[in-house]
């Protein structure tokens, strides 16, 4: 066991271990400042997790934020690479609105960012790196991949209003079936449509099993296209040995103003939400005025402490209450314990809260 | 080690319903049924650990992981968006979220409305949707009184058969959203009890056919 292990907490040994990962695969770290100027959020509220953001009035009087999100700060920060491609790796602080006591909380974040040339290889790269990451934080884990191609094709051939889609998109994320059926049915659809906007709900698994049937539909070329490099992806991922627990989830959606493509979440068991998001995102690349694309995820370790119990180990091994005792003594005492790779706590008085193997009294002239 | 599917029933009659339904669907626990206080069953043949919890708690155990399933009414997932999957509508429990008032009300539209309610978050995406201006009161019991001791003007509740209303001298305005129990599961804990809860959903959807 390295003599560190005993000492990080979970989700520091998760930060190096992903580190380490992501470099391995020719990432580099990416470092900014913890602060941004507020327009750069006020202008993509809809792209950060909580819409919440600290914000503070610089000297020179303009209006700066905590980082809520690290993605729009790598956009901005870089200049497009056209026919390459900017690989880079973050583990920053973020600011946010915890959801259970409405209040700010600081959480870690790692993540990394493909931007330029993103190819099928960088997209099965970042997959592949995306299910690594997960195994770093448990064993039992599962990547949940969507296509947004396959979803906004679907929703072209219903042919529903602009209202409609956006009540299908809140079904598809709650696999709220019967949701689905009341929309379309609102909005008119035969019984044909309805039963493949019933599809894009109940559909889930296994991509062996979901390709096929998939492949079924058959319904427009721009879904064709999807399904094919969602086939290309997850065989390619096979080539790197990759090919237990990813599945097909079409709940897994993002705000389409925003997002394209590929888009997954992460799962651990034991921690009751995704502890991995990402996707490619080009059309927020459009959107802050760029031509290159790009794709990303960010792991969340704030959750970590849920798969271990609470610690019920002595605080030392040894609890030394000095009291009067001379200088020299203790100093004398504390040294021969530690070199001896004894965890000594030395207090005048000790409190009755700590817990100890071993307790030494000291006195004067004792 | 077993692998427990957790289930959080909510207590009263509906959740006596709904344990029954489960039962049907191949996850029964003898136990549940004696008279006892007891709030968690197990029944380790079939891997499944039920508990009563209060029916607006159900979701909150069921987004925060500790039950992997739970039936909750589609008030509180409407009031309380929690993050889950609704899998199913159990089409029992039925009921509608409705606006009542006292038989004279007549709505001032160049005044306030008062709202008084126990679903502060629904009451005020309803209003939103017409552009109304409101105040919302929130109250946690009797809301039927809010509008005859001039506390509101109208209320926003659940309205089952309309009795309470009655006797309370009170009518419907506008029924809005229709209620039943849902079936809702957690996201991440799917991802790893899928079977299980595939084939409860299953079972469900089966004896909600023919409800």
């Amino acid at each position: 066991m390295d003599k560190f292990d005993l000492v990080l907490s979970s989700d520091e040994k998760a930060v190096y271990a992903l580190r380490s990962i992501y470099k391995n695969y020719g990432y580099e770290q990416y470092r900014m400042s913890k602060f941004e100027e507020y327009d750069l959020y006020a202008k993509n509220k809809d792209f950060l997790v909580s819409e919440s953001v600290i914000t503070f009035t610089d000297t020179d009087g303009k209006l700066m934020a905590l980082k809520p999100d690290v993605t729009l700060s790598i956009i901005k920060n870089n200049k497009d690479v056209k026919d390459d491609v900017k690989k880079v790796y973050y583990n920053e602080h973020v600011y946010r609105v915890s959801k259970g006591t409405r209040s700010f909380k600081e959480i870690m974040q790692v993540g990394l960012e493909c931007l330029g040339k993103v190819d099928e290889y960088l997209i099965t790269e970042v997959l592949l790196l995306a299910k690594k990451s997960l195994g770093v934080i448990s064993n039992q884990n599962v990547l949940d991949v969507s296509h947004l191609g396959i979803v906004k094709g679907v929703l072209n051939y219903l042919g529903i209003s602009k209202k409609g889609c956006d009540k299908i998109f809140e079904c598809l994320k709650e696999k709220n079936r019967e949701g689905v059926v009341l929309v379309c049915a609102s909005e008119g659809l035969d019984q044909e449509k309805i039963n493949i906007a019933e599809k894009l709900v109940t559909v889930y698994g296994a991509p062996e099993k979901v390709i096929p049937e998939l492949e079924k539909l058959n319904l427009s070329e721009e879904i064709g296209s999807a399904i094919d490099s969602l086939k290309r992806v997850i065989g390619a991922l096979k080539t790197f040995g990759v090919n237990e627990n990813i599945n097909i989830d079409f709940s897994v959606v993002s705000d389409l103003n925003y997002y394209n493509g590929f888009i997954f979440k992460g799962f651990v068991s034991g921690i009751p939400t995704a502890v991995l998001s990402g996707g490619e995102y080009d059309n927020l690349m459009v959107k802050m005025g760029r031509k290159d694309k790009a794709i990303g995820f960010a792991v969340y370790l704030d959750g970590l402490d849920k798969l271990s119990a609470p610690s019920n180990e002595l605080d030392v091994d040894v609890a030394i209450e000095y009291n009067d005792a001379s200088l020299n003594e203790v100093c004398a005492l504390v040294n021969k314990l530690v070199a001896g790779g004894e965890k000594v706590i030395a207090k005048s008085k000790l409190p009755a809260t700590v817990t100890y193997k071993k307790l030494i009294t000291l006195k004067k002239g004792e | 080690m077993k692998n427990y599917l957790n289930v959080a029933l909510p207590k009263g009659r509906l959740g006596e319903k709904v344990y029954y339904m489960f039962e049907k669907a191949g996850f029964p626990c003898p136990a549940i049924k004696e008279n006892n206080r007891k709030l968690i069953f197990e029944n380790p043949e079939v891997e499944v650990r039920y508990f009563w919890v209060k029916p607006s708690d159900v979701a909150i155990y069921v987004e925060r992981g500790a039950a992997d399933v739970g039936v909750a009414g589609k008030d509180i997932l409407l009031e309380y968006s929690p993050d889950v999957y609704e899998l199913l509508d159990l089409k029992i429990g039925k009921c509608d979220m409705a606006v009542a008032a006292k038989a004279d009300f007549k709505d001032d539209r160049s005044r306030t409305l008062n709202v008084a309610t126990k679903f502060t978050n629904i009451a005020k995406s309803y209003y939103a949707a017409q552009g109304r201006d409101i105040d919302i009161i929130h109250l946690n019991g009797s809301i039927e009184i809010a509008p005859i001791l001039g506390l509101s003007d109208v209320i926003v509740d659940i309205v089952e058969t309309g009795t309470t209303l009655k006797e309370n001298n009170l009518i419907v305005v506008e029924k809005f959203q229709p209620i039943s129990a849902r079936l809702i599961a957690n996201k991440a804990n799917f991802k790893f009890k899928s079977e299980q809860i595939e084939k409860i959903r299953r079972s469900l959807f089966e004896q909600t056919e023919n409800i």
